[in-house]
């Protein structure tokens, strides 16, 4: 059948209606966890492994927060492949590229199904190339929150990288030699999973404050190293120095600043790109001059943010994840730096989901379309090189949600008539930034009126499609192979789009 | 007119991809001394296949040849034939080599049938800063562009923030310009990660009586047209000024917010409301 963003969704599955469809639903939710038995610390992963029962078609879950720098899934992984145990299921909230043991799990058949909210890097190009056995399914960080509390993703056992656990398995992420910070995604994984393991590097006497709380722990397993937190900054740190860059982030302040929207008391949030965080600076810049005091930044918080809250520019950061060392410092240190979960940050039946609250978001995309849905799952050809990650969440959440973007990346558009695959609904999409023009979705109407007589160079989006094709040619049809390999599963637990393998694939 | 001309290497493809999207006024395409002797060729094709098939071209394009002395000059020179390049920037001229180029270019433009082709040119040796007054008047010549680095070596001095070893060029170049009706354009302020410095040296320039200034680095673009465009005071002052003026047709003199306004008063108010007309700042 035809989905709400006309998808072909295969019968027996739902399919995305509208991006505020999940309104007509009630919340549903499994019983939190209970366990009899006080926290057992064990010293090898043979043991929990034994203790536990791990067995084929069994759930096992991960969090990311050491990102690239991660060493538990890497641990699970190898003990997996030694007991040569089959077809199970992995839910890691996000897969990197260090990831590489995992590759060997899918082709050898141990991992058969994946859900997961962003993965990059070997395991995302051989499950494009068809080796995944089972399905691959993408959802969003709170959809994931989402999935696991209603049960849809039902976890046989939660391992938690825990870079602090004291001696009654309470943990946090703040301290230790592999202090991460904010543990955010792995709340929903602590309080639903059938069992739970942390998984630690550091264990302390006693924790005042902590995160994970030791009623939900099962099990402390005791290691050498949960991960290298130098690994966490796998993103980028730095503000971009290319021109085109700086001329999208530089329209996208003096925007958001035309539109009234930097403001006392706004929120916004942003990714931590390069031309994301040149956005963050210009934005800074404005408030500075204005004397603007804002009310919270949301997200995976950076340094730039960091130092707009000590400077006093933000009252509150709301972290899921921190994506670099100076904001693992700062939400140690600084009591205004605040840890949110990740069904707080995006779960659609969270009662005021900090989504919501958001003024405006800075977001990037793959590919968008004349419809404004957005891609940031695959690239052109259909290769899995990301997913949601919060994409869609704050995306609907948001008053204004913007997307910014070279118009032509490697001589390849980022506008199409229809993007490869929708991670994004466009209903949920306000405006596009390119260095050559902005785009305003047609059904912002309030928008149009506030810029109808700015100086802003405002085209429609098909215009900008038609200047990008004057510049590159029109691009050759892409041909994909149609065996589905996964689906773009929507926050609300509907199915946006089907995944299709590589044309050149397995 | 101009306020910033931003220098692109005939060599970079993204760059000239995107040579349209940025702030300057007009693009100078550098095959001289940005582009290594084995890239000349290269850099020439380049720029050529981009002019004859590019759907976005920059609003002025000027290209920078290498000297008429050198093996590469005509062949720079075929590229007028692509009708889309607007000036010529002329490396080291002086009275000799303005002569020779302009001998060089008549024949030309005859044989091809082009029309005449205007020059900047670019002042950057002592002799070219002494011969101004000889050559300024050419016809061919819209502006005089000041290159301080290669005068700097000519002089064997080293360049300085605060720029006092330019002031005598900066100066001839502004007298020359002013008394042949060109435009004087100051030379780049070379520091890309300094736009403090930047501010100050394009305002140093701009009281000086440059109108426009060279950029090498599109991040410099926004100040220099700041500094080069008339304030929003500025324009407020200059019509208010032209408005007065013409509700006392004939008037000769008159007051205005406690000052004299004669002739070269609103002289300037009409040169600040035309530049701010034609950058789009009303």
């Amino acid at each position: 059948m035809i989905n709400g963003v006309g998808r072909f969704i295969p019968n027996g599955m739902q399919p995305f209606v509208s991006s505020d469809n999940f309104l007509t639903k009630e919340r549903r939710l499994i019983s939190k966890k209970t366990k009899q038995s006080k926290t057992v610390f064990l010293d090898n992963i043979e043991e929990v492994f034994d203790v536990l029962g791990i067995d084929s078609n069994m759930t096992i879950s991960f969090h990311h927060h050491l990102r690239n720098g991660d060493k538990v899934i890497k641990m699970v992984s190898e003990e997996i492949e030694k007991r040569d145990i089959k077809n199970l299921h992995f839910a890691p909230s996000s897969i990197f590229p260090s990831y590489t043991k995992l590759v060997d799990l899918i082709k050898k058949g141990n991992v058969n199904e994946i859900h997961t909210n962003y993965l990059n890097g070997e395991v995302a190009k051989v499950i494009s190339q068809g080796y995944l056995k089972g399905k691959l399914v993408m959802n969003t960080h709170g959809g994931r929150a989402r999935a696991i509390e209603s049960g849809d993703l039902s976890i046989d056992v939660a391992f938690i990288a825990c870079p602090v656990v004291d001696k009654f398995g309470n943990g946090h992420g703040a301290t230790g030699k592999s202090a991460c910070g904010t543990l955010g995604y792995s709340i929903s994984d602590l309080e639903y999973a059938k069992k739970v393991v942390l998984v630690t590097d550091t264990v302390v006497e006693k924790l005042e404050n902590y995160q994970l709380d030791s009623k939900f722990v099962d099990y402390v397993l005791i290691v050498d190293s949960i991960g290298d937190r130098m690994g966490i900054v796998s993103g980028t740190t730095e503000i971009t120095k290319d021109p085109i860059g700086l001329k999208i982030a530089k329209d996208c302040a003096n925007l958001l600043n035309y539109l009234g929207l930097i403001r006392n008391d706004f929120s916004m949030q942003t990714g931590a790109g390069k031309t994301s965080l040149a956005v963050v600076k210009y934005v800074e810049e404005i408030m500075k001059k204005n004397h603007i005091i804002g009310s919270f930044a949301s997200g995976g918080i950076t340094k730039a943010y960091v130092g707009m809250l000590e400077a006093g520019l933000f009252k509150q950061l709301y972290d899921v994840q921190c994506f670099d060392l100076e904001a693992v410092s700062s939400f140690a240190k600084n009591k205004n730096h605040i840890a949110m979960t990740a069904s707080e940050y995006g779960n659609p039946f969270e009662k005021e989901p900090i989504c919501d609250k958001l003024d405006f978001v800075i977001l990037g995309a793959t590919e968008i379309d004349l419809d404004f849905n957005v891609n940031v799952t695959t690239d052109s050809m259909g290769n899995l090189i990301g997913g949601s990650g919060g994409h869609a969440d704050i995306a609907y959440g948001s008053n204004v949600t913007i997307i910014i973007s070279p118009l032509i990346k490697s001589r390849i558009p980022i506008i199409k008539e229809k993007v490869m695959t929708v991670t994004t609904p466009g209903s949920d999409v306000d405006i596009l930034i390119t260095e050559r023009g902005i785009a305003i979705n047609p059904k912002r109407t309030d928008l149009h009126e506030k810029l109808a007589n700015s100086q802003f160079p405002i085209f429609e989006i098909a215009e900008l499609l038609e200047i990008s094709h004057k510049i590159t040619g029109v691009p050759k049809k892409i041909e994909t192979n149609e065996q589905i390999i996964g689906y773009v599963e929507y926050r609300d637990g509907t199915y946006l789009d089907c995944i299709r393998k590589v044309k050149n694939g397995y | 007119m101009f306020r910033s001309l931003l220098f692109i290497p005939g060599n970079n493809p993204s760059m000239l991809q995107n040579a349209d999207v940025f702030l300057a006024d007009a693009i100078i395409f550098d095959l001289e001394d940005a582009i290594s002797i084995n890239e000349k060729n290269n850099a020439r094709n380049l720029v050529k296949n981009y002019l004859l098939t590019s759907s976005v071209l920059p609003k002025q394009i000027i290209l920078r040849v290498n000297s008429i002395n050198t093996e590469w000059f005509k062949k720079d020179i075929e590229l007028l034939k692509t009708n889309k390049i607007n000036y010529l920037l002329i490396p080291k001229t002086d009275k000799s080599s303005l002569l020779n180029i302009e001998e060089y270019l008549s024949a030309f433009e005859k044989e091809n049938k082009l029309v005449e082709t205007k020059i900047i040119a670019l002042v950057e040796t002592a002799r070219g800063v002494n011969d101004l007054p000889l050559f300024a008047e050419n016809k061919r010549l819209i502006a005089l562009l000041l290159g301080a680095e290669d005068l700097a070596s000519d002089l064997q001095i080293k360049r300085t923030e605060t720029g006092e070893e330019i002031f005598y060029a900066r100066s001839k170049i502004i007298y020359a310009a002013v008394d042949h009706n060109l435009i004087a354009i100051d030379t780049p302020y070379t520091n890309i990660n300094n736009l403090e410095g930047l501010l100050k040296d394009a305002t140093y320039a701009a009281n000086l009586g440059m109108k426009a200034k060279a950029c090498i680095h599109p991040n410099q673009l926004e100040v220099v047209n700041k500094v080069f465009s008339p304030s929003e005071q500025e324009i407020k002052w200059a019509k208010e000024v032209i408005k007065i003026s013409l509700e006392k047709p004939g008037s000769g003199a008159f007051q205005f917010q406690g000052k004299m306004i004669d002739k070269p008063i609103l002289d300037r108010a009409e040169k600040i409301l035309v530049k701010a007309k034609h950058f789009n700042l009303m």
